[in-house]
């Protein structure tokens, strides 16, 4: 009685101590960032160009937005119509499907590393497009495609049955139905995913090493290499000299992070408020 | 329903193209798996003809300078087992007690405060991670391994560990506390009207009911480890031997991700296909452990 007593109450103790432990863990994180960050976030380092004397960060942040909207154009249409088509025409568990989410899922699991490795061979080298800004966004376009179309078909599926019919019975065509019933009623659902997809691009430095490279300047155009703010600071943490820009450089990419985190939580907040 | 209404538009030209713009969507991302797949295995398939499979895999040496060069990738695989391991043993517990804190301890005011803090833990970039793990846990290790054994510069199989001990906890929190809410109540309640307690009920019930569920996270854990590539780079040390345990865990190892980020910007010729057949390796764990997912989600959901 009494050892079960103890194993009880040493139970509860560790699940106390542990998750006080991962909340500490990301306190100590974020408050190790900010405090070294902050003090250096010097107005010099948004200035339009950057040099190795002072290793702006604000090209980076421009080629960061150009490369997450690039990367948009290219994946959310193609993720949409990937889920439209699997949702609203195909039969539920039909095989086409399953090989389809399949795919998709061992596209979720590849590590950044090899698609870098793989746009830098096939975007970079084999069609030509160079280290450059395309070829970036087309390598991680791939990257969050799995997302994309996960996202959307939830969203797509708990659009209710009877939306579809009560179209169907006003004699709505079904891409009629699709577009002007169905995927309205599903945007807060497909927007929360879209947003996850920007924290990835936001943050992934190992599949844009080979396929953007690191030039950090603002491009004139999309075959110009380009540095992401993840990659900036990748670089920055390499040169031993620039520790406290490369601080300040996280204290940015963790706000924005925070940001994408707060507008993703608002939107997934809005489906429960449809549904 | 939908079928009937499909055949009676089916002479309509809009409909038939749109379907097909659809299906040729829906089409991409097997074309993508394809894609990389043909492009790894041209790339770096030649290599490993050339090298030798028995010694591209099992070879001791990576020294792609020398001459002759070596390409052994043992090395870098028992650096990505080795890494993975310790961050399991780190990362596991404390995410799987986490999980169950969220599920059954904690008040419903405080799971709204953690739930947020616990996604931005996900989101945060692998470069901001690598950093800080640089800066905060690289000096920590150093003088523990000084104090223990007789050098070592902190950067090591260890860092790495802790690091990625870290990076897979929100993970393992976000599935296994979704497989343990997905345990009906009554198992609950059942333990509980048989006379056992609270903590009892959660840990020896509800729990081991939730098992497949909890293992599908770890073994998404271990892909996320496997995978991740800069923040290891950054803790790890780099040097491609083959750790001897225990001490080895104090000195610097290379995982496969970092083999290929740290040479690719300057090799040729049969290094650089050696170092995309390193990624065909990789390929080849991450799909092995997409596979077991599947297994035991598949056997989560009968």
């Amino acid at each position: 009685m009494k050892l079960t007593k103890f194993i009880d109450r040493a139970l509860l103790v560790l699940t106390w101590l542990f998750a006080g432990l991962t909340i500490a863990v990301l306190a100590y994180i974020i408050f190790h960032i900010v405090i070294n960050g902050v003090p250096h976030l010097r107005l010099s380092l948004f200035e339009i160009r950057h040099t190795s004397a002072n290793v702006s960060m604000l090209p980076s942040i421009v080629s960061t937005l150009f490369m997450v909207i690039l990367t948009l154009i290219f994946a959310v249409p193609l993720g949409i119509f990937t889920s439209i088509f699997l949702v609203e025409y195909m039969k539920k568990g039909s095989r086409f499907v399953n090989v389809v989410r399949s795919a998709a899922e061992l596209l979720s699991g590849i590590p950044s590393i090899v698609y870098g490795l793989f746009g830098l061979l096939f975007f970079v080298e084999f069609l030509g497009l160079g280290l450059s800004l395309l070829s970036g966004s087309l390598t991680l376009s791939i990257m969050i495609l799995p997302l994309v179309i996960r996202t959307t078909e939830e969203a797509l599926k708990s659009v209710p049955d009877g939306y579809r019919e009560g179209s169907f019975a006003l004699g709505a065509g079904k891409l009629r139905t699709i577009f002007v019933i169905i995927l309205p009623s599903a945007i807060p659902g497909i927007f929360a995913g879209v947003i996850l997809a920007v924290g990835r691009i936001i943050g992934e430095s190992a599949a844009l090493i080979f396929t953007a490279g690191t030039f950090a300047q603002i491009p004139d155009n999309i075959l110009q290499s380009v540095r992401t703010l993840a990659v900036h600071m990748w670089v920055l943490s390499g040169e031993g000299h620039h520790i406290n820009e490369a601080y300040a450089t996280a204290v940015a990419l963790l706000a924005v992070i925070f940001l994408i985190n707060a507008l993703s939580t608002l939107a997934a907040k809005k489906i429960f408020s449809i549904a | 329903m939908r079928n009937v209404k499909d055949r009676l538009r089916a002479w309509d030209f809009k409909e038939i193209l749109a379907v097909w713009v659809f299906r040729i969507c829906a089409c991409g991302s097997i074309a993508a798996i394809a894609l990389i797949c043909l492009f790894l295995f041209l790339g770096g398939g030649p290599a490993i003809i050339e090298i030798g499979l028995t010694n591209f895999l099992f070879g001791r040496s990576w020294a792609p300078l020398n001459i002759p060069a070596e390409f052994g990738v043992l090395p870098m695989i028992a650096g990505s087992v080795y890494i993975t391991v310790g961050a399991v043993i780190i990362g596991v517990p404390i995410g799987i007690f986490t999980a169950v804190f969220l599920a059954f301890m904690c008040p419903k005011k405080l799971h709204k405060l953690l739930k947020p803090i616990i996604n931005l833990l996900a989101g945060i970039p692998s470069v901001v991670y690598g950093f800080f793990g640089m800066r905060a846990i690289v000096p920590v290790i150093r003088n523990i391994s000084l104090a223990l054994t007789d050098g070592g510069s902190g950067a090591s199989i260890l860092s790495a560990s802790v690091l990625l001990g870290i990076m897979i906890l929100p993970t393992i929190i976000a599935i296994s506390e979704s497989s343990i809410r997905a345990i009906s109540k009554e198992y609950y309640e059942g333990a509980l009207a048989l006379g056992a307690s609270h903590v009892r009920s959660v840990f020896f019930v509800v729990v081991p009911a939730a098992k497949s569920g909890i293992l599908a996270s770890v073994v998404l854990g271990i892909g996320r480890a496997v995978g991740e590539t800069m923040a290891v780079v950054m803790v790890a040390g780099n040097q491609a031997m083959i750790p001897i345990f225990p001490e080895g865990i104090f000195r610097g190892g290379r995982s496969l991700t970092a083999n290929i980020v740290l040479e690719m910007a300057y090799a040729t010729d049969l290094h650089r296909d050696a170092l995309i057949a390193t990624a065909i390796v990789l390929f080849c764990f991450i799909f092995l452990i997409n596979i077991i997912f599947t297994f035991l989600v598949r056997k989560d959901k009968n």
